[in-house]
């Protein structure tokens, strides 16, 4: 397109063009780059001002209750007169939901991703893989609909209770949906290992199931740990879910079969009732805070293992 | 070590076709061509690495002390522990220097400590590297240079004390330096192994090897004392080839 062809007062016409044109893509390429500054600024914003709103919102409860007796409060009884705003029973719940919901998605979700990386045949791989991230995809109030409808009147009958809604059924869903994502993860984590490693220690006569548990594991351990840890934190942010079938009671879990009342569900349920900046309203924002922090710590964690372990690929020279 | 007539095809395509060769004892065989002639094909199938490609199959035979290692009863794992292997690119687990060249030891069940660590110490002073990582044997391999990489690397197949010790182009991701190190261990290495060695460096095979073998798209073409294969060649094609007219 481009010709430098002409001589003297043309070629002289033809180079201003050259400049004028370079110009002009030089002030496109800026309007561009400050399109997608603004774009990527307006959504950190969005979410920035969502976090201070939420600070905004929840501390002022600490000035009628001590940080402490909130959160070592055994008694929540928001509308009582007068009121008590302890939220330990619902920190006990969405720990002991989470943490029984991990031991039943962890091994379940990790060797399903040790099976699909490294036993399923490539044809199987391609046909489950996408199945399981699609159960990534269930509506959690679909989920919590089977939890309700099917899981408790079967535990109800089966273990005799005087309820199904409760601990067990809600880690029983939890675990259902932070299952694709810990196995999804996983499977990328082993499934990226570098085959030279693999070959090496089959090369040294270890068989396929010591080549699993001495290499192959620890080589991708830090992208397992990111899943767990995301799994996790994904169970213990959900709400749908233990709204409808953790069973609401604000009680510390002695068993199992207790009925519970997760943080997300608290807030959820109470919300709508709580007068606007009354008491009430700031401790749900409170323990919206605690609960973000609990989220925020579980990311930090994942993203320090995801660091500190990083997949060590094939040797670099 | 021996093969006979041996095919070997990924789905439909001969990777390998009739190759009959002999390896020798406390000898250096290496096996030149152009890329894609299948010489790396023919050592995986050495070790039976093959076996993971889905779809590929073996045929003919290919003798071990007289046995056929492609024999449906041939324990592979077994196979693979008297058939070290040391592959192109450094592959170090990443765990300890130690740790990896105890790997092997390990897997067949040994736990004594003093043996272990007496066998990592024999080994290492095998590959040449003994002096250079014995205070740094806790540290992680990764942070060992290319050449002591490789150098790791077979130590860590001698461990085991193999019997053929297959090199698939040791020196290609390495400098002049660390490559001179690894073939004045191959040199060291000959009296008591039967080695096998893919190369792309004419230069090298002529150095290091006893026996030299030819391969064009998966055909042996020729095989020789690597010093008739380089000095006074039968076919025109090897003469061609080692003299870089073509290749």
């Amino acid at each position: 397109m481009m010709s430098f062809a002409g001589t003297g007062q043309n070629q002289i016409k033809e180079m201003d063009e050259f400049a004028r044109k370079g110009r002009g893509r030089q002030r496109r390429e800026r309007a561009i780059r400050i399109f997608f500054f603004c774009i990527a600024l307006a959504s950190i914003t969005t979410l920035g001002l969502i976090v201070v709103f939420l600070f905004m919102e929840g501390l002022p409860i600490f000035a009628k209750v001590s940080v402490n007796d909130f959160i070592f409060g055994r008694y929540w009884y928001p509308t009582d007169e007068p009121p008590d705003f302890g939220i330990f029973a619902l920190i006990m719940a969405s720990l002991a939901v989470t943490t029984v919901a991990s031991v039943i998605s962890i091994p379940l979700g990790v060797l399903t991703a040790l099976y699909l990386a490294e036993v399923a045949s490539a044809r199987i791989r391609e046909l489950v893989k996408p199945i399981v991230e699609l159960l990534a995809a269930l509506p959690s109030v679909v989920i919590g609909f089977f939890g309700m409808v099917v899981v408790a009147p079967f535990l109800q009958e089966v273990f005799d209770l005087p309820t199904g809604l409760n601990l067990f059924n809600a880690s029983l869903m939890l675990a259902f949906m932070s299952i694709p994502t810990i196995c999804s993860i996983s499977e990328d984590a082993i499934f990226s290992v570098p085959t030279e490693l693999k070959e090496a220690s089959l090369a040294l006569g270890a068989t396929h199931l010591e080549t699993i548990v001495r290499v192959i594991v620890p080589a991708s351990i830090s992208g397992i740990a990111t899943a767990i840890i995301l799994g996790m934190s994904r169970a213990i942010g959900e709400t749908m879910v233990v709204l409808m079938v953790a069973g609401g009671a604000t009680l510390i879990p002695s068993s199992l079969f207790d009925p519970v009342r997760p943080m997300p569900a608290s807030i959820a349920a109470e919300m709508a009732e709580a007068p606007f900046r009354g008491d009430h309203y700031y401790a749900l924002f409170a323990t919206g805070i605690v609960l973000f922090i609990f989220t925020l710590l579980f990311n930090v964690v994942a993203d320090h293992i995801a660091h500190k372990y990083r997949q060590v690929g094939a040797a670099t020279l | 070590m021996k093969t006979t007539d041996l095919d070997f095809y990924y789905g439909d395509f001969p990777a390998l076709e009739g190759v009959s060769l002999d390896f020798y004892i406390n000898r250096v065989t290496a096996l030149i061509g152009p890329s894609g002639c299948g010489k790396s094909t023919l050592l995986r199938c050495l070790n039976r690495m093959n076996d993971l490609i889905p779809y590929s199959r073996a045929e003919g035979k290919v003798l071990l002390d007289g046995q056929d290692i492609y024999d449906p009863n041939v324990d592979v794992v077994g196979l693979r522990r008297r058939i070290g292997m040391v592959f192109q690119k450094p592959n170090p687990f990443p765990k300890t220097v130690f740790e990896n060249v105890a790997f092997g030891l390990r897997v067949n069940g040994i736990s004594k400590k003093t043996y272990l660590a007496n066998r990592v110490e024999e080994s290492l002073n095998l590959a040449a590297l003994w002096d250079e990582v014995s205070d740094r044997l806790d540290d992680s391999a990764l942070g060992l240079s290319g050449g002591q990489q490789q150098r790791l690397c077979i130590a860590r197949a001698l461990a085991v004390e193999p019997e053929v010790l297959l090199m698939d182009e040791p020196c290609s991701a390495l400098d002049p330096i660390a490559t001179q190190k690894i073939e004045e261990l191959i040199h060291q290495l000959k009296s008591s192994y039967t080695i096998i060695i893919v190369t792309h460096n004419m230069q090298q095979a002529a150095r290091v090897s006893d026996i030299t073998g030819f391969f064009y798209l998966g055909k042996l073409i020729e095989v020789d004392d690597t010093d008739t294969i380089f000095t006074r060649p039968k076919l025109q094609q090897t003469e061609d080839y080692i003299t870089g007219r073509f290749g």
